[in-house]
């Protein structure tokens, strides 16, 4: 029996092309409806989303504003009461233009005691420090540049040496009635009143806190004593 | 000369359209094999534990696992959208055309993810800062996309519920066990409180990187030394 013959057995591959296609292939779908499937899911997706945001946002706002509270508190030893300043157009303002757009401006707190005496300025200040930013808040005299504290309000120093700078309260406190501009020493007896010791296994940490106090005077002290000539005319 | 074709033998009688199973109401190609809702869920605790044994999310076991807090709050929130992507791309699974699928999943995930960070941040603030942006990356664990597309879209809602759930919890349970020996040691403290005392000398190594992936390590050998003794004891009761 010749190959050619075509009455042979068939052979095996035509068998299996006999039956249907073992994969069957999906019958194509429209682009407009694959578009529209991506369409209603995106915008119902964006819906719940904004839904969620705004039901959250009154809870995330007044943690920030108590977190804010809590550390103008801490630096200006217990002020009876502050009033929020807001630099716009390189001058500091209580009350500027613009509406909801002043939440992006920068801010200062100038604290009051119980008796109206000013007690002193609070500003916040981030520059970067062994890994990250470091964000302080500062609160000092604004006529002389005397600290009266300062807190820690992020950083992610290494744990263990740098995060000293937040943990470490011998560090922290010895900044207090010193005068800005500061230097860091490394012997025990700083007694200086510009002079800080730094912390053992973590200089770049406590140079970077010293570094932003610093700057954070030298930018805020002359707005603030502008302010307060201008409040007292 | 007369030739009886046999039919051919049905290798895969049930990828023919209405050959296999008859009575099947929906045939979903490589969908897994029936079981019942606890072995769905017990699958992701243990048999298939995400991090011990798929080794899926190393990136959030590694970078959030230096306390315990941060552990089981990204083990949480990664629950909140393993069960909640689950249950939907499970109930839109015949409505998803199989071209944008994949699209389809990652924006369900990524509207969960989105959730679960506006909540944290709103719930707890301390915990939703010290994630950072791990929390929006949980888009990015393969463990989502892997679940939504190996199982959630071809079951039906209660069982990918359940996978979820199970994926979850032990997704959850490796991320406590790692956080909770590097807050011990690194920090001698759990959740905050100090439990070894002041005279414990911090291994500050263990809350860096290092301390991440010696812990991992340590986790995978006693994972699998416990998967091999329990493959022993099974062949000794099979003699």
């Amino acid at each position: 029996m010749s190959p050619h013959a075509h009455h042979g057995p068939p052979s095996a591959p035509s068998a299996v092309a006999a039956t249907p296609p073992a994969t069957a292939k999906a019958p194509e779908v429209s682009s407009w409806k694959l578009l529209a499937t991506l369409a209603i899911g995106g915008a119902a997706a964006g819906l719940l989303v904004v839904a969620v945001y705004k039901a959250t946002l009154p809870t995330v706002e007044k943690y920030a504003a108590a977190k804010e509270a809590g550390a103008v508190r801490e630096v200006l030893k217990a002020p009876a009461r502050w009033d929020t300043l807001y630099l716009q157009k390189g001058a500091l303002t209580r009350s500027p233009t613009g509406g909801d757009d002043r939440k992006g401006l920068p801010k200062a707190y100038l604290g009051f005691d119980a008796a109206g005496n000013r007690l002193g300025a609070a500003v916040t200040a981030q520059e970067p420090g062994f890994q990250e930013e470091v964000l302080l808040m500062i609160g000092f005299e604004p006529s002389n540049g005397t600290l009266i504290g300062f807190k820690v309000l992020d950083e992610k120093e290494t744990p263990g040496l740098g995060d000293k700078i937040e943990r470490d309260t011998s560090f922290g406190s010895q900044f207090v009635g010193r005068v800005a501009p500061l230097k860091g020493v490394r012997s025990r007896n700083a007694t200086d009143q510009s002079q800080v010791q730094t912390i053992t296994g973590a200089t770049i940490s406590s140079r970077a806190v010293i570094r932003i106090i610093n700057h954070a005077v030298e930018r805020w002290q002359p707005l603030l004593v502008a302010y307060e000539r201008g409040a007292a005319q | 000369m007369t030739t009886t074709i046999a039919p051919a033998p049905a290798t895969a009688p049930d990828l023919i359209p209405g050959a296999w199973p008859p009575a099947a109401p929906e045939f979903v190609p490589g969908a897994p094999p029936p079981a019942t809702l606890w072995a769905d869920t017990w699958r992701g605790i243990a048999k298939e534990n995400p991090v011990l044994v798929q080794m899926l999310g190393m990136c959030p076991t590694m970078a959030v696992t230096n306390v315990l807090a941060n552990g089981i709050a990204m083990g949480v929130a990664t629950m909140f959208v393993l069960v909640g992507s689950g249950l939907f791309v499970s109930l839109l699974r015949k409505y998803i055309a199989h071209e944008v699928r994949i699209t389809s999943y990652i924006l369900i995930i990524a509207t969960f993810v989105t959730l679960a960070d506006l909540l944290l941040a709103a719930s707890f603030p301390e915990i939703s800062k010290a994630l950072g942006p791990f929390i929006p990356l949980i888009v990015a664990n393969c463990l989502l996309l892997g679940r939504a597309e190996a199982f959630a879209a071809k079951v039906g809602p209660v069982r990918a519920v359940a996978d979820g759930m199970g994926m979850g919890i032990g997704f959850t349970l490796s991320l406590a066990a790692m956080s909770a020996i590097r807050e011990l040691l690194g920090r001698g403290s759990l959740l905050g409180f100090d439990i070894l005392g002041p005279r414990w000398e911090p291994w500050v190594f263990m809350v860096l990187p290092a301390g991440g992936f010696f812990t991992l390590g340590l986790l995978l050998i006693t994972a699998a030394w416990i998967d091999e003794l329990r493959r022993k004891r099974r062949l000794v009761v099979a003699k």
